[in-house]
This record gives C-alpha cells, sequence and structure tokens, in this order.
C-alpha cells in the first residue's frame, strides 16, 4: 500500500531523529526531524479540536520558513489537504482562494492576518502559535466556517493555479497522485540522508512537491530559499555554496539569472550533484553557460502541468554542444504514466507528427476543485475508456521516442517560470473603473516572454502605463504585471466581432 | 571622468525607466516618488537589470541586500543610493 506523504516524513523521523529536516538559512534556523515531527504533531492536535479531519482543507498563508513546512505536515497528519496561498500576492486574491475551496482553517503568519480578514469582510477566531516564533516566523491559527469534507479518497493538497476567466483554478492531488511521481523521483536520483535539496519554488507552485517530498521521505534535509534570495540572483550563488546544497531544481528563468548575473565563478559549488529544472524552455545557450560554471552535473528537464505533477523526464546527457539551438525534449513518461499524442480528430497521431500530449496515470489530478465544467474539457475519454488530462501542449515524438515540446493550444503562457493566463491578465484589467476595453498578448521578449497589453480608456481616463502597473501590482502577482501597455481608441475586431489578437499581436512590433 | 550630481544621474535613471519598462508613457507621469517596485514597474528581473546598468555606467557595486525596495523603489532613493556609492 501507498505511504501517505506525512507517513514518509514519519518514517523518516524515526529512523533519522537527529538529522536536519529542514534548514532555514536566511534566518539562521534549523530543525531536526524529531523536533519538527512534534511541531506537526502538536499543530495537527489543534487543527483536530477545530474539528478539522478528512476531506477538509486548511489553508497556509506564511512565508517560507520552518514554521510554515510544520504547518503543512500538521494538516496531512490531521487527514486534511492544504492549500497553500502566495503570501506576497495581494490579500484579496488569496481569500478568493481560501473561500473557493472552503477552507476549515487558516495558518497564516501574523501580520497578515489582518490584511486576510480585511480581504475576508469579517474578523475571524484567532489562536496565537506562540512556539512557531522561535522558528523564525510567528504564525497564528484562523478558524473558519469550512465546507464539506471532500468525497476524495486520501485527499492532500489543492494548488491553485491561474486561471483563463480571471478566477484561479483548484488542482486537486491525492497522497497517491504525489506519492506516484515522489517514488519515481527517489528511484531515479537515489536521495541519501546526506543530500541537501533546495526548495526554491514557492509552496504554490507544484515544483515544491519534489522539494518537500523527496527528501522528507529520504532523512535528507529541505533547504529553504526565502522569497527576497530566491529572486536575487547576487544572493543565490552564495547560498547554495555556503548551505551545501546537493540537489538544485527550480526553473530555468532562476538559473538564467544566476548565469547571467550571479557571479557563478565566485562561489565553490562541489557538494552540487544533481541540477533539475522544470516549468518551461530551457534555451541551450544558457543551459551550456551553467555547465561552463557548474561542470559534470547530473542534469535533467523534467516536465508537466501542475495537474499531472512531472509527468515526462529526459536526462542532458553530456555538454550542450556550441552549435545547438534547439531546445532539449521533455522526454519520455515516468513509471505510473502513460502518454499520447492526438491529432486534431482525438486520434492518436504516428510518431514524429505534431499533436496535443494526453496523460494518463498515476501522477494525474482527480479533478479541478469544484468545476465539473473543467473537467469535462481538461479529460479526453480514450477509446480504452480511460481519463486522459489534456495537456494543451503540442508536441512531437523524435527518433529517439522523446517528445519535444512545440508550443501552446492556447492563451497560456510561462512568464518567470510561473503559468499565466493571459486571460486571467484581461480580467484584472477589465476591473479598472477606467478600462472600456482591454486585451492581453504575449511576445518573445529579451528577458523570455514579454507580455503587452492593449487598454481603451473610457472617455476622459487618463492613458497612463505608470497607472496601469500599479493597478495591475495591486490586484495580481508581480510576475502577471504586462511589461508594455498600449492604448488604442479601440481594439481591433475580427469580421465576427472579436478581438483581432492577429493584429494586435503585429502592433507590438 | 568629472563626479556625476545629483541631477545628472536623476536624468539618466529616469531616462533608463522610461526607455526599458515604460515606453509610450507621458516623461511627466513619472516622479521622483513614483513607487517603481510596489508599483509594479520593475519586477525581480527588471531590478536585477537596472542595477547592471547602473554598475557599468558609475563603475559601482551593489550589494546584494540593495536590490530591493528599501534601495530602489523611488528614483529619489536609486539616485541617493548611487551617490552614497560615490561618495558623494
Amino acid at each position: 500500500m501507498t505511504l501517505a506523504l506525512h507517513e514518509r516524513f514519519a518514517r523518516s523521523a524515526s529512523a533519522h531523529p537527529d538529522r536536519i529536516a529542514v534548514a532555514d538559512p536566511a534566518r539562521g534556523s534549523s530543525i531536526r526531524y524529531a523536533e519538527l515531527d512534534r511541531f506537526a504533531d502538536r499543530l495537527a492536535g489543534r487543527l483536530a479540536r477545530l474539528g478539522v479531519g478528512a476531506g477538509e482543507r486548511v489553508g497556509v498563508v506564511a512565508p517560507k520558513s520552518i514554521p510554515a513546512v510544520g504547518a503543512i505536515l500538521a494538516t496531512l497528519k490531521a487527514g486534511a489537504a492544504y492549500v497553500p496561498v502566495d503570501a506576497t500576492a495581494p490579500a484579496r486574491r488569496g481569500t478568493e482562494i481560501l473561500t473557493d475551496c472552503g477552507v476549515r482553517a487558516v495558518v497564516a503568519e501574523r501580520s497578515l492576518a489582518p490584511a486576510l480578514e480585511e480581504a475576508w469582510g469579517r474578523e475571524l477566531p484567532l489562536q496565537p502559535l506562540g512556539e512557531s516564533a522561535d522558528l523564525g516566523v510567528e504564525l497564528v491559527l484562523l478558524e473558519c466556517e469550512g465546507g464539506d469534507p471532500a468525497p476524495v479518497e486520501g485527499l492532500a493538497y489543492i494548488l491553485y493555479t491561474s486561471g483563463s476567466t480571471g478566477k484561479p483554478k483548484g488542482v486537486v492531488h491525492t497522497h497517491a497522485s504525489a506519492a506516484c511521481f515522489v517514488d519515481w523521483c527517489v528511484d531515479t536520483f537515489q536521495p541519501r540522508p546526506d543530500d541537501r535539496f533546495s526548495s526554491h519554488a514557492p509552496f504554490h507552485f507544484d515544483l515544491s512537491i519534489l522539494d518537500l517530498y523527496v527528501p522528507l521521505s529520504s532523512g535528507a534535509s529541505v533547504v529553504l530559499v526565502g522569497e527576497e534570495e530566491g529572486k536575487n540572483p547576487l544572493k543565490l550563488a552564495p547560498l547554495i555554496a555556503g548551505s551545501g546544497i546537493t540537489v538544485w531544481y527550480s526553473t530555468p528563468s532562476v538559473l538564467r539569472l544566476l548565469v547571467e548575473h550571479g557571479g557563478l565563478e565566485r562561489h565553490d559549488v562541489a557538494d552540487l550533484r544533481l541540477v533539475l529544472f522544470a516549468g518551461e524552455v530551457f534555451q541551450p545557450s544558457h543551459l551550456r553557460r551553467l555547465q561552463e560554471a557548474w561542470p559534470g552535473r547530473d542534469t535533467w528537464n523534467l516536465y508537466g502541468p501542475t495537474e499531472t505533477n512531472v509527468c515526462t523526464a529526459y536526462e542532458v546527457v553530456g555538454g550542450v554542444p556550441p552549435d545547438r539551438a534547439d531546445p532539449y525534449p521533455i522526454g519520455k513518461a515516468i513509471t505510473g504514466d502513460a502518454t499520447l499524442v492526438l491529432g486534431a480528430d482525438d486520434r492518436p497521431v504516428a510518431a514524429g507528427n505534431e499533436g496535443e500530449l494526453v496523460v494518463h496515470g498515476g501522477t494525474v489530478m482527480v479533478g479541478y476543485w469544484n468545476r465539473p465544467d473543467l473537467d469535462a474539457r481538461a479529460f479526453h475519454a480514450g477509446a480504452d475508456a480511460r481519463r486522459w488530462y489534456r495537456t494543451g501542449d503540442v508536441v512531437r515524438e523524435d527518433d529517439a521516442g522523446d517528445y519535444v515540446f512545440l508550443g501552446r493550444r492556447d492563451r497560456m503562457i510561462k512568464r518567470r517560470g510561473y503559468r499565466v493566463e493571459l486571460g486571467e491578465i484581461e480580467a484584472a484589467l477589465y476591473r479598472h473603473p477606467g478600462v472600456r476595453e482591454a486585451a492581453v498578448v504575449a511576445a518573445p521578449g529579451a528577458d523570455g516572454v514579454r507580455v503587452d497589453a492593449y487598454v481603451c480608456v473610457r472617455n476622459g481616463e487618463p492613458a497612463s502605463t505608470i497607472a496601469m502597473k500599479r493597478f495591475c501590482a495591486e490586484n495580481l502577482p508581480l510576475y502577471m504585471v504586462p511589461d508594455r501597455f498600449q492604448f488604442l481608441d479601440d481594439l481591433p475586431k475580427t469580421s465576427t466581432d472579436k478581438i483581432d489578437y492577429v493584429r494586435l499581436a503585429a502592433l507590438g512590433g | 571622468m568629472p563626479p556625476a550630481s545629483a541631477d545628472e544621474i536623476r536624468g539618466t535613471v529616469r531616462e533608463y525607466l522610461l526607455t526599458e519598462f515604460l515606453p509610450g508613457e507621458d516623461p511627466a507621469a513619472l516622479t521622483d516618488q513614483t513607487p517603481l517596485i510596489t508599483g509594479g514597474i520593475l519586477d525581480s528581473i527588471a531590478s536585477v537589470k537596472l542595477v547592471s546598468h547602473l554598475e557599468e555606467l558609475y563603475g559601482v557595486r551593489f550589494d546584494a541586500h540593495e536590490v530591493s525596495v528599501d534601495y530602489l523603489d523611488t528614483i529619489d532613493l536609486v539616485v541617493d543610493t548611487i551617490q552614497r556609492k560615490l561618495g558623494g
């Protein structure tokens, strides 16, 4: 039988009670397995006294920290699912998510509680969690009304991702779907108790599943990279060297920042043995520069939307040839998953032909939280009656049987490694009282993808890029704020009176 | 090279911000107190680009902790930071 995520941690805690489970170099603190286990047990007890149990949801709104990891483990130990929310994004987006999935409780950093209550529109019963302050961040427990327990066996976490209509959607995973991926990682990367895994991605980002549960299943250490350090290449390289990280996992965007601005040559990363990246395409020229700075490390490209965890993987063997311009493939299906490429008629295409990648198997989500309409579109019912998740990614199988990523079928892009639905940015722009019409287009830019917004303002409203950027920063995470704004009298339309995105894209140059 | 005055630095920073991150914006709308990071004009990558540009131009070095809201959130703050580094 599959062990639940917290049971894997508990097994490590009894085998390696004195090893460091989580280190937080930014705050100069760390915690041993036995201590973290006790912290999580006590918090799980408090959650249980609030009525939190199987199928319930608990929000976690806190910066990357040891207490935040404790809150996640405590939620799982209480039998519930955790819903991590971006503590740096506007509070309104957070409360939309927490009310959407009907959390029974929220574990939040104390300083964030007032903004959450304001966005919620009322005061919530609050309990201080005093011992968390000794571990770097003071948490409080907020009691909420909650919703009905979800009828999903082994519900473990819900990760919200950008939704095309402006409303984030909750991707529901179970202990089994996470464990299938974690088991593959353990088999493939052979983690040892003396490994130190980076935890660069925020907990609401799916890369965190590997960051947390592969080391915690193996008696290894999680090295937290704080939000500030994570974005600052000048701080990252000394952190990787100084904390002896052996396994690094992040988006290519972060690795590219490190290569270009991190001063990698000044820092000795002798302990590093494995470099993993996922979330977007890594340009070979940047990967080659990374290999020059960090030679001889095993390097893997992992692929998978939040809905499937990681579902395919590719090992980059040897150095990147200087003349290589094509990005590396996303690889083959991992153990436990099956993949197919469907043509426009939803029938499998022969190898070498383009089509949409669909995935069936152990790592695939249960579905979206309370959105049967989205589930109906997201899954393809195969001739064999199996459910195949439609990734929306267009791929082609190469001669070696590896998938090559070619592009998207829809309006989702990757920016700074994050998944962004252009429709969500448009929906935010439409919330501005001065905006009559708005459309957003992605274009290749000097730093990856550039986002151009086209806006028609109402009569008398000022057309100001600064004002629009500020409005977006107040309503969206920073990685969704458009790079450029152009103000038009009217948006170009097609013959059927729809916004003509092709003509808009041509305006961007 | 004669030491740069506050006004010269201000002019350089303004021009860089307007060209790189605010194309098409009315220059008068960008004030010395306009919030840059908290106002969504500079994200993490844009902040690093601004710092690299200033380092090259003025021959100064930013410490890692200075690539942050406390040192870069307004033109006034940026000018102060550079002047301090130039010993002005």
